[in-house]
């Protein structure tokens, strides 16, 4: 009998009694009616609580802050749909490499990359959470994770309160990140030290208008 | 009778045992004062940070019906939403595995390594492997497994054994760590300090070029979801997202009881889970997989399906909410008896009050000594109030104090002392005549006070109350004698 079949059966016969549970009942909050600067305002407390940095500006403005974020950078990457624009006014002495499809960046190549600019999906105001799925303007797992400052725009349109108004906004199958900040451990005296393994910088930028 | 007979769930196997009785356990643990210390001072720490944002939610006892309503449901349905979830799984090219022991997934682990040709592997961390003793098989196999959760390397530097589920090394401060980084650590800088910052900056440049080098991960998952067969994995450091993203094979242990009906109950357990465990409104990374992903993360992935035990605690109705455990630790962040013993004393991977449950409920009460776990309680109930999933933790102690009562009175032939004491018990209190006639006795208990008044020690199996305290001289007169002498004087 393959381990498979017996494990099936031992679950049968533990379930003998055929115990029948409770409807699930789902009383808790799943729409919430913030105003727009209400999302806002949150979502840049809970992000400044995880020690990122955040600004909230216009559309017009990316490319300008975008440069200013990336100052101090020797390279940026970026996935192959991210809107080029945003990197215009990135000096003219720090390298811009695409991550797309036929022309993937090695693991040994990001690390060499000081950053990455990406989108995002989704933004959760009362967890301070970003969710990346993957789409063309948000690139592999792999290019938002190995470099050590992650710029990540955020369209103040995709801002929601709650867990679950995002949920319907994603599709599960996809690879997801869920970020809450910046790389941290609170493995030593329980205590919160941001700057682990992921990247050690999170840059969030808050666009109206997009 | 044979179709019985092959499905019977078998007790569960590895690091589920309390060695020796949990009391003796307790008394060695508490002899360490720096640990009492430092688990004092972390579990203060959380039980404040988790109060605080439970308390931001206005929601959280609904979310915690929800919680336990699922759970309940995904046990009651567990054999269709496990083939559920491994028909999905297989549809997007994850290759699913079933273990029925740790000896079997730690095999099958071992195989899927070895057909790699690797001899390193990466580990997040996870409870399972730790359970079913993977690193350990697998060094005997030749392959080198490193922890990369900075707790776990702590633990694993330091020739340890985890004290916690969530924070392994929670029994260390931070001079003990830094000790430790610098006896264990290679090319560690000499200078370090014990500043957390700096012990965690160590650990990522001891662990950066394992990262991008290796080609095989070993993980856990804290979630399975049927409907779409995606797995999750909950963390803070990156660890994670490094082995879940960058190795070509993936190879993920997981308890069958992990499996969740559908993928928007995520919008619970990722409510419930961060706060409970880290005290966190959110843990900062979580990473989703369904399978394989073309051009994105490994592209040979695996899931093994672990019993181990896990049917046996589901034949016991009534300990089988045990299995809708999240392992968010926040039982143990708040229990009496764990902050001052310990999580070594409990002998388990899993400590604390769901480890008192669950290693007896997968092993069975009578394996080694893990019929005194349950005792390790006093049952006040702060486990209860704290559950995310409502797991009623002290009615199940109960419960299992009752099969340790009675699969060892089973084994005696002869009645035991607390046998005859109860019995005795049953007499005396069955009837006033009964009490007031053992009652007369009262004079001889302050002769064997004495003068001070105090009795020192009591014999037999009553001798453990007069260990650590004394027992006040008994009055002259009992109360129903009083009672009675009051009565006639009006």
């Amino acid at each position: 009998m393959s381990a498979k079949e017996e494990i099936l059966g031992r679950i049968r016969s533990a379930l003998s009694d055929a115990p029948v549970a409770e409807q699930t009942p789902r009383e808790y909050r799943k729409s919430s009616e913030m105003s727009e600067e209400e999302l806002i305002e949150m979502l840049v407390d809970r992000l400044v609580d995880y020690k990122a940095g955040v600004e909230v500006i216009e559309s017009a403005q990316i490319p300008k802050f975008v440069a200013a974020k990336l100052k101090d950078a020797n390279s940026v990457v970026y996935p192959h749909g991210l809107e080029q624009q945003w990197l215009s006014q990135l000096p003219k002495g720090i390298t811009q490499i695409a991550d797309a499809p036929g022309a993937r960046l090695s693991v040994a190549q990001l690390d060499a990359t000081s950053a990455v600019v990406t989108s995002s999906q989704v933004s959760i105001a009362e967890s301070g959470t970003i969710i990346l799925d993957g789409e063309p303007n948000q690139g592999r797992r792999a290019i938002s994770l190995v470099p050590d400052h992650h710029l990540c725009i955020v369209p103040v349109s995709s801002i929601v309160q709650l867990l679950p108004e995002a949920m319907p906004r994603l599709t599960i199958t996809r690879p997801l990140t869920w970020i809450s900040g910046p790389s941290a451990t609170s493995d030593i005296e329980l205590e919160r030290v941001e700057g682990v393994h992921g990247p050690r910088t999170l840059d969030v930028l808050l666009v109206r208008g997009l | 009778m044979t179709q019985v007979f092959l499905g019977m769930p078998a007790p569960g196997h590895g690091n589920l045992f309390e060695e020796e009785p949990f009391p003796q356990a307790a008394h060695r643990e508490l002899g360490n004062t720096q640990m009492r210390k430092n688990l004092r001072h972390a579990t203060h720490t959380i039980r404040d940070k988790r109060l605080k944002v439970v308390g931001e939610l206005p929601d959280w006892d609904d979310l915690r019906d929800s919680g336990s309503a699922i759970k309940n449901n995904a046990m009651a349905n567990i054999e269709e939403l496990l083939l559920q979830f491994e028909k999905n799984f297989t549809a997007r090219g994850g290759i699913v595995h079933w273990a029925r022991d740790a000896s079997e997934a730690n095999k099958i682990v071992t195989e899927l390594v070895k057909a790699t040709g690797s001899t390193e592997v990466v580990k997040v961390k996870s409870m399972a492997t730790q359970e079913i003793g993977l690193n350990e098989h697998l060094e005997t196999e030749g392959i080198e497994a490193f922890e990369t959760d900075l707790a776990e390397l702590i633990v694993q530097l330091g020739h340890d054994k985890p004290s916690h589920i969530l924070v392994p090394a929670i029994h260390k401060n931070r001079t003990q760590v830094r000790d430790i980084f610098l006896k264990e650590m290679p090319g560690v800088d000499p200078t370090l300090t014990d500043e957390p910052a700096k012990l965690a900056e160590a650990a990522r440049s001891h662990l950066r070029k394992k990262f991008l080098a290796s080609k095989v991960a070993i993980s856990g998952a804290n979630f399975a979801l049927a409907d779409t067969g995606t797995l999750g994995v909950v963390e803070s450091e990156g660890n994670g997202r490094m082995c879940l993203t960058l190795p070509e094979t993936l190879i993920t242990v997981m308890g069958i009881e992990k499996v969740l009906p559908q993928w928007e109950d995520l919008e619970v357990f990722m409510q419930l889970l961060p706060r409970s465990s880290t005290g966190e409104r959110m843990n900062p990374y979580t990473s989703l997989w369904t399978g394989v992903t073309e051009d994105d993360g490994p592209q040979n992935v695996h899931i093994v399906l672990l019993d181990n035990g896990r049917t046996r605690a589901l034949s016991d109705r009534f300990g089988r909410t045990a299995l809708n455990c999240i392992r968010c630790s926040a039982c143990m962040n708040v229990c009496p008896v764990y902050e001052r013993t310990g999580g070594h004393a409990y002998g388990s991977t899993y400590p604390g009050p769901i480890g008192a449950i669950l290693s007896p409920l997968m092993t069975g009460i009578e394996a080694e000594d893990n019929g005194s776990l349950p005792y390790a309680s006093s049952l006040c109930g702060a486990c209860y109030d704290a559950c995310p999933v409502k797991i009623n933790i002290p009615e199940i102690l109960v419960h299992l104090r009752g099969e340790d009562v009675d699969a060892k009175r089973d084994t005696h032939k002869l009645p035991t002392q607390m046998d005859l004491l109860m019995k005795g018990g049953s007499w005396a209190l069955g009837k006033g005549k009964n009490i007031g006639l053992l009652e007369k006795a009262l004079p001889l208990g302050r002769l064997m006070a004495g003068k001070n008044k105090k009795i020192k020690k009591l014999p037999g199996i009553a001798a453990g109350w007069t260990q650590s305290r004394d027992v006040p001289a008994p009055p002259n007169k009992s109360f129903r004698d009083w009672w009675s002498d009051e009565k006639e004087s009006k």
